[in-house]
């Protein structure tokens, strides 16, 4: 029970992480129909940057420092190359972000090294938020912080929750609840909403449409420079890990459905469940076969499908899971457009 | 969704039998003037590449498809062709050796009917993310089931099966080049006689203008569909070949790298044009054998080349060559060749002093222990002096100075020389 929870509540942060990607590409997708396919490589860009700022000036100082120098080199890119192609059509401007994301990981490499990086949490992030603790006859309790020995002892089993994956749900939270107000309670969010729908008005009535569109794309990025400080202390800090999310977020925004902002959180709630709590079932199909009465052995033929057990399986869940939702919905979970 | 086209389309000097004539002449004639065992495999592997390139085009630049996982059919007719082979030399199948790509391009074809069903379904952006899923779908399941892709070491096998027919047995690397020559003969002429057909040109009415097709009765899913599974059985036959020509297949030929070295090369090399996917398979050859040999930093410079690429010349390669083409034949070309001759020098001074630059950061990362001397195009530069830098600095300073300056005048000839020739074709028109 307590190691099902604490994997439920795994899954949720990795899905909230998947959120803070998924909603910049989401958002720079819906207002200037830009499939950014760099947007991991800036999140790459945000860990790393991030982890040189800790070394001078601390880990929160970065925090804040490192969104924002990515989301200014988002902008930058914005303003020089791909307003540039913006005339030439949609798979002109696809392609310059590929491009991009091939130079950025030969920079990464060339500046940071191709090995993994120790970037570490910060004191105040180190250790476990909380402790379940399932003491045979007595239920579940919960003790804050690590829980002592003597509660762990005596058949009680201790599972314990990283305090990284709490920051990150929170810093997540935090960040869906401020773009939300962003985007419906000020006059910015409107400009960007109308953008959204009607930029020719939007630019008749003075407003300067292009400046709003590099400041989204900075602003996106900036989202993915966050994501990337807060994914390089959880999981590791390494040139691959851009291509471990970039194809997963592409999933997400699908499965959510194109533009669509609530969509994407829900799509990456699911999927971030899909990828954590398959990871324990030890069981395969055979497995499940078997024990309904059926005799299934290595004999069998397509024994070699059958023999795959869930947990082996679980890289693969969110691509069926894209491959199913096109064909019976093809517009996505809350996806209002079909093409 | 489209690529920008160019509706300037000279007819071949002397027609088509010269220039599939020609085609044909130089696969046969280039192995017997350029005959080390070194060159033998760069050629039979730019013959796959060129069948791979055009297949992918079929989608890129014939009907506006932007594909991210195109390996996968290339990559599955690979490992079929490699396991029917293996079946063959158990006994268990008897296909002639030389028949084996075609199995590669049946199971092309087979899977892209599967999945292109799926894929296909959307098309722009979409379709670009859905066939990024589909080929990570098939790289994770690779490493799921090491029964059919064999796992880290792949599969191998042996292409000299039985009995050599008329003194071919397929084992010297010529016998399987020209083997690899005739399909690419065959594919190419197979693939551009398509372009010419009803659905050929429908495709590129499903780039150009979906809405429109499907207002006169057409449904685009299906034209898309259609040459999907085309795109798949031309991609299986080169495939096919590969594991042929390298008797192993590993997982990676399903990978993501691969389907973006296809998209890459087609694109530098043009895909607004037929035969830009042929230039963008010996680039792609070329690059994957003999830059990255000759420098580790190669991947930087392919990515910086794509991104001028699609920034300054989005038809590629292709459309440069054709542009020039299109002076020549109206006898102008020689008013641009000074113009020619000092971007080419600013441009080589600027990328010497870029690249001085980025190999000494490579040879500080990667070969500190070697000391801070290095070699680079036959000088000795040292990568830990502040001079040095300044000085790659300086060049590269003077070649980007240089470029801008003349690119202005350059420009210019090339603005006036592009109206007197619109001025000449309203004239011809008009008589």
């Amino acid at each position: 029970m307590d190691q099902i929870l604490i994997n439920l509540l795994n899954g949720i942060s990795s899905g909230l992480l998947l959120f803070m990607l998924s909603s910049g590409l989401t958002l720079i997708f819906s207002m200037m129909g830009v499939l950014n396919f760099a947007h991991a490589s800036f999140y790459m860009i945000g860990a790393y940057v991030a982890y040189s700022l800790t070394a001078v000036i601390g880990f929160w100082p970065a925090l804040f420092i490192a969104p924002v120098a990515v989301g200014v080199m988002g902008a930058f890119f914005e303003s020089t190359a791909l307003r540039r192609v913006h005339k030439f059509g949609h798979v002109p401007e696809l392609l310059i972000t590929f491009g991009l994301s091939y130079v950025v990981l030969e920079v990464v490499q060339l500046v940071w090294g191709r090995t993994p990086l120790q970037f570490n949490p910060p004191e105040l992030l180190q250790g476990p938020a909380f402790t379940l603790i399932q003491t045979p006859g007595q239920g579940l309790s919960v003790a804050l912080g690590a829980a002592s020995d003597a509660l762990c002892q005596g058949g009680a089993q201790c599972s314990r929750f990283p305090l990284t994956r709490a920051f990150m749900m929170g810093v997540a939270l935090l960040m869906l609840v401020s773009l939300w107000l962003l985007l419906t309670r000020t006059r910015i969010g409107l400009v960007i909403q109308a953008s959204l729908t009607h930029p020719e008005a939007v630019e008749a009535l003075g407003h300067n449409v292009p400046k709003v569109f590099m400041m989204v794309f900075g602003s996106g990025c900036a989202l993915a420079g966050l994501a990337g400080v807060i994914g390089g202390i959880t999981f590791i800090t390494e040139p691959a890990m851009a291509a471990v999310v970039g194809s997963i977020i592409f999933v997400v925004v699908v499965v959510g459905g194109m533009g669509s902002l609530a969509g994407a959180f829900a799509a990456s709630i699911l999927i971030g469940l899909l990828q954590t709590l398959p990871l324990t079932v030890d069981a395969s199909l055979a497995d499940a076969v078997n024990r309904l009465g059926a005799h299934v052995g290595p004999q069998t033929p397509g024994w070699p499908l059958l023999r795959i057990t869930l947990a082996q399986a679980a890289p693969i869940l969110p691509y069926l899971l894209l491959v199913l939702m096109l064909i019976f919905r093809p517009k996505g979970l809350l996806g209002t457009r079909e093409g | 969704m489209s690529l920008p086209t160019i509706s300037y389309r000279p007819k071949p000097f002397g027609g088509p039998w010269v220039v599939w004539g020609g085609f044909a002449l130089v696969l046969a004639v280039v192995p017997l003037l350029w005959t080390s065992s070194f060159a033998q495999t760069m050629l039979s592997q730019i013959g796959i590449a060129i069948i791979a390139c055009l297949a992918y085009n079929m989608l890129l630049g014939q009907g506006g498809m932007l594909s991210f996982g195109h390996a996968v059919y290339s990559g599955l007719g690979s490992f079929l062709a490699m396991h029917t082979l293996n079946l063959v030399s158990a006994g268990k199948l008897s296909v002639p050796v030389s028949l084996i790509p075609l199995v590669g391009g049946l199971s092309g074809l087979l899977f892209a009917a599967l999945l292109g069903w799926v894929t296909t379904k959307k098309s722009g952006t979409t379709f670009a993310m859905i066939t990024m899923g589909v080929g990570e779908l098939v790289w994770s399941m690779s490493l799921m089931i090491p029964e059919f892709f064999g796992g880290e070491g792949g599969v191998s096998g042996n292409r000299v099966v039985g009995q050599a027919v008329m003194g071919i047995s397929f084992g010297p690397q010529i016998q399987v080049y020209y083997l690899i020559a005739v399909y690419c003969f065959l594919s190419t002429a197979a693939m551009y006689a398509l372009t010419q057909t009803p659905l050929g040109r429908m495709l590129n009415a499903v780039r150009d203008n979906p809405e429109r097709v499907e207002f006169i009765g057409y449904s685009t899913q299906n034209v898309r569909y259609l040459a999907f599974v085309i795109s798949g059985f031309f991609a299986g036959v080169a495939g096919g070949l590969g594991a042929l020509n390298f008797e192993i297949v590993t997982a990676e030929v399903v990978g993501a790298a691969r389907s973006g070295a296809y998209l890459l090369f087609v694109f530098l090399g043009g895909a607004t044009f037929f035969f830009g996917p042929i230039l963008g398979a010996v680039l792609m050859v070329i690059a994957l054998v003999l830059l990255s040999e000759l420098t580790k930093a190669w991947l930087l410079y392919l990515g910086l080349v794509f991104l001028l690429m699609v920034m300054y010349a989005p038809g590629g390669l292709a459309s440069l060559i054709m542009m020039n083409v299109r002076v020549a034949m109206f006898g102008k070309l020689r008013r641009l060749l000074p113009g020619y001759a000092g971007l080419a020098v600013a441009s080589v001074l600027a990328f010497l002093g870029a690249s001085a630059m980025i190999e000494m950061l490579y040879h500080l990362q990667l070969n500190a222990a070697l000391g801070p001397v290095m070699h680079f195009m036959g000088i000795s530069l040292d990568a830990g002096s502040v001079l040095t830098w300044l000085g790659a600095l300086a060049v590269m300073a003077l070649g980007v100075a240089l470029f801008a300056w003349r690119q202005r005048s350059f420009s210019q000839t090339w603005n006036t020389i592009a109206e007197e020739i619109e001025h000449e074709t309203k004239m011809r028109e008009a008589v």
